[in-house]
């Protein structure tokens, strides 16, 4: 069935209306030897109950979304409480389109404020927006405002910010005259070191995330005082949003710009998307934020309204001068979020992100006492996350814990750094039990596989 | 009708200039420009110390309806920038000429100004613009 709205003789008058008698005549100067001749090579069509089992049937393919799962690295199990779903499917709501009629969007414009409230309190800053695309966008973004905010184009990035996000970050800055360098990295503790050299006067921002790639948390006032004390601002970046339920907010540590990837709050991992930036700054570089801002007001007989705020900065306004291209915002996911963070409340926080850290302490633990496994950065704060390092590949090694164990054991970090062949992610979230914790340790350990030929060797030292 | 002193020197992106003896100079936008903005909200200044060519952007005037762009009528260094108009953006559509000024700035090359319009040639420019 094609769904084509005209009726077959309202076709006839348009095309008559054109002075053609075919559809076929529309495509008359396309050469012919480049025209399809033939129907595609696809099948035919299905009613909607084929259809329904077709997609099953595929879906029950996917060993790998039933399966304990110890992957983080930007993406994070957590559990969504139902009311997520069924307020967000609602009609009123379910549209990311941007509100600009206050008039007959209050009920959106008011929940994009309440989240960019809670984002400024998660955040320890002042003012949010009403979101970006995703994390790594919103540390590309806020790499353009600080150069617009210090007039200096110079960045300096953590290496262990997580390098999808300053991949994405190169491609943004590409065209924008920003020269990205490198900070220091302390391969004893796991953090993110600065020298004198690496910052100067040119300066115009320092992006540390935290806790890092590795998993563990960064040093956040040190890194403040040091981009202060050049007049560079300091920006951080939060993979996992569940920590802020547990760690000091980087506000509060100093920091200038805060971005996240809000996935963590009530949004499902689904294969990478949609997900949620979150961003927020001080006060004083409002007017520099990129993308929406909903601020409260009062109409003319003195009642509250929710309106777009600085809306002559956008992109709609003041085209290539903006602050940002980014136009409708993540709409919809904030929406999951904020419902989130408002169900689970600051208490419901504060557990998630305990759990969390607890659980990875103790698979951290276990792990350690694995023959052959060590734990590099183990004495150094973390969060939910840690490295690992194996005796052996860990590419290889998480492949047969997935293939015979049937757990996805963490991320192998030779995709990224080949150098770190043996080292792997492991991250824990509340939604893995004990049992599932006991069960990876039992299967890292060398005695766990089945073959002698498939045996994990000890080191050679 | 709007108001265009006499004394000073006007660029064709509505800001004024005022020489104010020897190499230094007096910059606002004028009040055809405040008019067209509409009320003015915020005015964002460039820092004491820099440096700017002819036509280069030294800050922006967010309105209402619109942000646009400030222009320097001749190259200089800026010397001084009206704090004030942090506080005080409305200082913009009420006083362009006096209270409003945005920046002081020591002019490279003096004789730059006579390149720009006087009040008859803009007021012209004006109604041509209009027209």
């Amino acid at each position: 069935m094609r769904y084509i709205p005209n009726s077959p003789d309202e076709r006839t008058e348009m095309l008559r209306a054109v002075g053609l008698n075919a559809p076929e005549e529309l495509f008359d100067s396309i050469p012919a030897d480049i025209l399809l001749k033939n129907p595609l090579n696809i099948p035919g069509a299905l009613s909607e109950m084929e259809l329904l089992a077709r997609f099953e049937e595929m879906a029950a393919k996917n060993a790998a979304a039933r399966r304990p799962s110890f992957l983080g690295a930007g993406a994070y199990s957590h559990y969504s409480p139902t009311i997520i779903d069924s307020l967000l499917q609602r009609s009123e709501f379910f549209t990311a389109y941007t509100p600009y009629q206050p008039e007959v969007s209050q009920g959106t414009l008011q929940a994009i404020f309440e989240f960019q409230t809670m984002v400024c309190q998660l955040t320890g800053m002042e003012v949010a927006n009403a979101s970006m695309y995703d994390g790594s966008t919103s540390v590309a973004e806020a790499v353009l405002m600080a150069e617009r905010v210090t007039r200096r184009r110079k960045v300096v990035v953590s290496p262990a910010l997580h390098p999808e996000y300053l991949h994405v970050t190169q491609t943004y800055v590409s065209h924008a005259g920003i020269d990205l360098a490198q900070t220091g990295f302390d391969e004893a503790t796991g953090r993110t070191t600065l020298d004198d050299a690496s910052i100067d006067d040119h300066t115009a921002a320092i992006v540390v995330q935290s806790p890092n790639f590795y998993g563990c948390v960064e040093d956040l006032q040190a890194l403040a005082e040091r981009a202060h004390k050049a007049g560079a601002l300091l920006i951080v970046a939060v993979t996992e949003s569940a920590s802020f339920g547990l760690l000091r907010s980087p506000g509060a540590c100093g920091a200038d710009i805060v971005v996240a990837e809000g996935q963590s709050l009530g949004v499902s991992v689904g294969f990478g998307g949609p997900y949620l930036g979150l961003f927020a700054t001080r006060e004083k570089y409002a007017r520099q934020i990129p993308g929406r801002l909903v601020g409260v007001a009062a109409d003319k007989e003195g009642r509250r309204g929710f309106v777009l705020t600085l809306a002559t900065r956008e992109q709609h306004i003041r085209r290539e001068k903006a602050t940002s291209n980014i136009c409708t915002n993540e709409g919809l996911i904030a929406l999951a979020a904020t419902i989130y963070m408002t169900t689970m409340g600051r208490q419901g926080l504060q557990e998630v992100a305990m759990q969390c850290a607890q659980k990875a302490a103790y698979a951290a633990r276990c792990i350690s006492e694995i023959e052959g496994f060590s734990l590099p950065y183990a004495q150094t704060p973390r969060f939910n996350e840690f490295l690992v390092r194996a005796p052996v590949h860990a590419d290889e090694l998480l492949r047969r814990l997935a293939s015979e164990h049937n757990i996805t054991g963490g991320l192998a970090l030779s995709r990224y750094a080949p150098e770190r062949a043996n080292d792997f992610l492991v991250c824990v979230t509340e939604t893995n039990p004990r049992a599932e914790i006991d069960a990876l340790v039992a299967a890292l350990s060398p005695k766990s596989f089945k073959s002698p030929k498939s045996k994990v060797q000890s080191p050679k030292s | 009708m709007a108001n265009i002193p006499e004394n000073l020197h006007y660029s064709k992106d509505h800001e004024w200039i005022k020489v104010d003896g020897g190499d230094m100079g007096t910059v606002g936008i004028t009040d055809h420009a405040q008019h067209a903005l509409g009320d003015v909200v915020y005015v964002e200044l460039p820092k004491v110390g820099d440096k700017l060519a002819a036509h280069e952007v030294f800050g922006s005037v967010e309105s209402v309806k619109a942000v646009s762009e400030l222009y320097l009528p001749v190259a200089g260094e800026i010397t001084e920038v009206n704090e004030s108009l942090q506080d005080e953006p409305e200082k913009v559509n009420n006083d362009p000429y006096g209270e409003a000024w945005m920046i002081r700035v020591r002019i490279t090359e003096p004789g730059a100004v006579d390149k720009l319009m006087t009040a008859v040639e803009y007021e012209d420019y004006t109604k041509a613009e209009t027209e």
